[in-house]
């Protein structure tokens, strides 16, 4: 196969990888962020942050470079998206402020600690919102005309986008919930473990319930989906889904520790994968492909040899950061 | 096309906000970040805990200061797609690799080993706590040089074809390293370095002068002395040199840089002062020195200097800003060295702590660096007005077609919430140098028997943020 058409196949696992990684990892700290307001006092959410502060800095990045390598790879892509979806990237730039500074902020304020709390607490929901808003928006579709995208400023606003954020929401609050089963102890793992369990059962709910609907919002993820007996092939994600779902429920109910974790990590995969089979093989569907956005072979080998070199070594170091902090947060573990 | 051209100006309204909302955190943190690593290397070293106490509080300060440019930076690498769509699109794949680039080997260092840096204290070996530190000042260092290979690309593009109105990198090493990238570089790395050396001089004078924390303040003002001493007679050779740089590639800026209107065969003059008139083509009020421009600027006494009124009117860059600020910058130099040189004799007799007036002209001349580094950014970003990729593409036909409203509302919110946490972070800025240095207590400085221990925060003092 001919480089121009294998190149692009490969950037987009690659930002498809990098994009999941942020999910999961800026998923769980803003998830944290969503459940902020259900701490029962400032010491606990105080230990709600620790488990994270010294990690979301790196996490965050992988944001970053699903930006740049869009950027990169498909510029096209990258133009037509940010633009198009001017304002919802807007809330969550400034959401995504207000809940960066909060961290650094509320360690070192003293009067003004709740109000730190609360702009993490906002931030997080904003953040996530947002997001959700901006994947409903780009798998509902933004279709073109000659290259040029047509949609007004408020295009994106959709009942489908609109449920799609709410249930990112939910989703990074389940992530978030978990992790602190996983990091915390004593009251505050007992916090995490009440919330899971509806949370559970809210995410599949939503899941369910995007997945149902999205094939009769676009006629390509019916076809995808539905014809040619594609479903047969297919069909692994959603059983696998399912089993997941209830795995991941027996966890919580026998108050696991560790596998809602990784069960929720995995849940998230699986939905990320059903999401990439329907939009394969648009970067942003229904009809800017992988190859039309494509940027200049020549910049996607050259970014890709940075690629190879670097995110394996991310990924290392970024293992090694984790395990430093390895360990759960204790609550008598406060800063002051 | 009224909308058009409001959209453009908004969109530049902002970037020119944001940007300038967040220079300023990375041109302190680039050399804070080497500082650090200064004193931790300096304290494993010597074992002597001024070092040790030198880098905690630093180290809170860095925090604050590199979160507000973590957030802000987040939003430049948006900014490109929301506002500047058709950039993007014609330009991005020359720019996306070197941004790419600039994420994944220098935004991650940071980011990960920030958090060892920050917390991990009491879980890694001191020599391994010494290596994040490092680690995270080189990622700023990468950075660096990523940034401005993109900046310094669309100022003076090489290594590119363009076919359809959209570039192609045809040789990436002449795109990485395009003519003004080399000096821009050093230029910037230094002022970044000058930038913290000053603050670090600066807050050193103000302890002095209230007599305060002296025998970290007298260590750290003499090491800012000694290192401006080196490196600000150094960012003149390189200022001067970028100049020589941006009369080869940039013509039209270096004539606003100078408000040189007319061509003067025979050796321009050099204005010193002056109110440059757009529209009236000259500078009123103007004194200037004859042939010492092009003395400066060539380094002969008849070398030629192109004169805007050579240029097309639509293709000359708004004078005024770029004459000013290009003014502001070497001002701010002039008086940086000038300190310097009375410091140095002051210690060198003697007087260096005695004299009130030094202190305060350091205490002065605490935000002298980020005034010059934005002024800088003005002459430079102004001056290579009216195109983003220097005489190639203009800015008007860079921006995104998104509609006014869109781009108010975002202006509004940014300048509402950055004026927010600039507010707060200068705050507890503030409160952290009226803190000031504190004394480590000694199971501090011997962390090694208590490494991966399980993670408890409690007693993990450096807690930097």
């Amino acid at each position: 196969m001919a480089t121009h058409t294998i190149l692009p196949v490969i950037w987009f696992g690659i930002i498809a990888f990098g994009v999941f990684m942020y999910v999961l990892m800026d998923g769980f700290v803003l998830g944290i962020g969503v459940l902020a307001p259900f701490a029962e006092d400032d010491a606990q959410l105080d230990q709600m942050m620790n488990t994270a502060a010294p990690i979301w800095d790196g996490n965050e990045t992988w944001l970053v470079l699903g930006g740049a390598g869009l950027l990169a790879a498909f510029p096209k892509a990258y133009a037509i998206m940010l633009s198009g979806l001017y304002l919802p990237v807007l809330l969550m730039l400034i959401a995504l402020v207000l809940r960066g500074v909060s961290f650094e902020f509320r360690f070192k304020a003293e009067t003004s600690k709740y109000l730190w709390g609360r702009c993490f607490a906002i931030g997080s929901i904003a953040a996530a919102f947002a997001q959700g808003v901006m994947l409903g928006a780009i798998v509902e579709g933004m279709p073109l005309q000659s290259g040029k995208y047509l949609g007004g400023a408020f295009a994106w606003f959709s009942p489908f986008s609109m449920l799609t954020g709410t249930a990112v929401v939910f989703g990074y609050a389940l992530l978030g919930s978990t992790w602190l089963i996983m990091k915390t102890d004593k009251g505050l793992q007992n916090v995490a473990f009440t919330l899971t369990r509806p949370l559970v059962a809210v995410v599949v709910a939503f899941m369910g319930l995007v997945s149902a609907w999205l094939p009769f919002l676009s006629s390509q993820i019916m076809q995808r989906w539905f014809e040619n007996k594609n479903f047969l092939w297919l069909s692994p994600v959603p059983l696998l889904a399912l089993a997941n779902a209830y795995l991941l429920w027996r966890a919580v109910m026998r108050r696991a520790e560790w596998a809602p974790f990784l069960l929720a990590l995995s849940f998230f995969g699986l939905g990320f994968v059903g999401l990439m089979l329907g939009i394969w093989p648009n970067v942003l569907p229904p009809n800017l492909s992988i190859w039309d956005a494509a940027a200049a072979p020549s910049s996607q080998r050259f970014t890709m040899v940075g690629a190879l070199l670097a995110l394996p070594a991310t990924l290392g170091y970024t293992w090694w950061s984790y395990s430093v902090f390895r360990g759960k947060v204790t609550a008598d573990s406060g800063y002051h | 096309m009224a909308a058009a051209s409001a959209v453009v100006l908004l969109s530049r309204i902002q970037f020119g906000f944001v940007m300038s909302f967040h220079i300023i955190f990375p041109a302190f943190t680039i050399g804070l970040a080497s500082w650090l690593a200064f004193t931790a290397g300096m304290y494993l070293k010597t074992q002597r805990v001024l070092w040790r106490e030198l880098y905690l509080f630093w180290l809170k300060i860095f925090a604050i200061s590199f979160g507000l440019g973590v957030v802000s930076g987040i939003v430049m690498s948006f900014q490109f797609g929301t506002n500047w769509a058709e950039l993007s699109a014609r330009a991005g794949n020359i720019l996306g690799p070197l941004l790419a680039y600039e994420v994944m080997t220098a935004f991650f260092l940071e980011g990960t080993f920030l958090g060892v840096m920050l917390f991990g204290w009491r879980r890694v070996s001191p020599r391994l706590h010494f290596f994040a530190t490092c680690m995270v000042a080189l990622g700023t260092l990468i950075s660096t040089f990523w940034i401005l290979a993109a900046n310094s690309w669309m100022q003076t593009p090489a290594g590119y074809e363009i076919r359809d109105g959209v570039f192609y990198a045809s040789d990436w090493l002449a795109v990485i390293f395009n003519p003004s990238f080399p000096y821009r570089l050093v230029h910037m790395t230094l002022a970044a370095f000058i930038t913290t050396c000053f603050v670090i001089g600066g807050i050193s004078a103000t302890y002095l002068l209230r007599n305060r924390h002296r025998e970290a303040a007298e260590v750290m003002l003499k090491l800012a002395i000694s290192f401006a001493a080196i490196t600000v007679p150094l960012q003149i050779i390189a200022g001067d040199l970028h100049g020589l740089s941006v009369h080869e590639h940039q013509p039209a800026k270096l004539a606003a840089i100078e408000g040189h209107w007319e061509s003067t065969p025979g050796g321009a003059p050099l204005v010193l002062f002056g109110w440059p008139d757009q529209d009236a083509e000259r500078n009123r009020m103007e004194v200037s020195v004859p042939k010492l421009g092009s003395l400066i600027i060539t380094h002969t006494l008849d070398g030629e200097i192109k004169a805007l009124k050579e240029f097309p009117r639509e293709d000359r860059p708004p004078v005024a800003p770029v004459f000013f600020a290009f003014r502001v910058m070497v001002g701010i130099g002039i008086l940086m060295l000038s300190l310097v040189v009375w410091s140095a004799w002051r210690w060198r007799t003697g007087k260096l702590f005695g004299s009130k007036l030094t202190l305060r002209a350091w205490m002065l001349m605490t935000p002298a660096g980020f005034i010059a580094v934005l002024a800088g950014w003005y002459t430079t970003e102004i001056g290579r007005q009216p195109y983003v990729i220097y005489g190639l593409m203009r800015t008007t036909q860079a921006a995104s077609a998104v509609d006014a409203g869109s781009v108010i509302t975002s202006l509004v919110a940014f300048g509402a919430v950055y004026l927010f946490i600039f507010t707060a972070g200068t705050w507890y800025l503030l409160k952290l140098l009226r803190k000031g240095p504190q004394p480590v207590s000694e199971h501090l400085l011997h962390p090694q028997s208590n490494a991966h221990r399980p993670m408890s925060l409690a007693d993990e003092e450096p807690k930097g943020r």
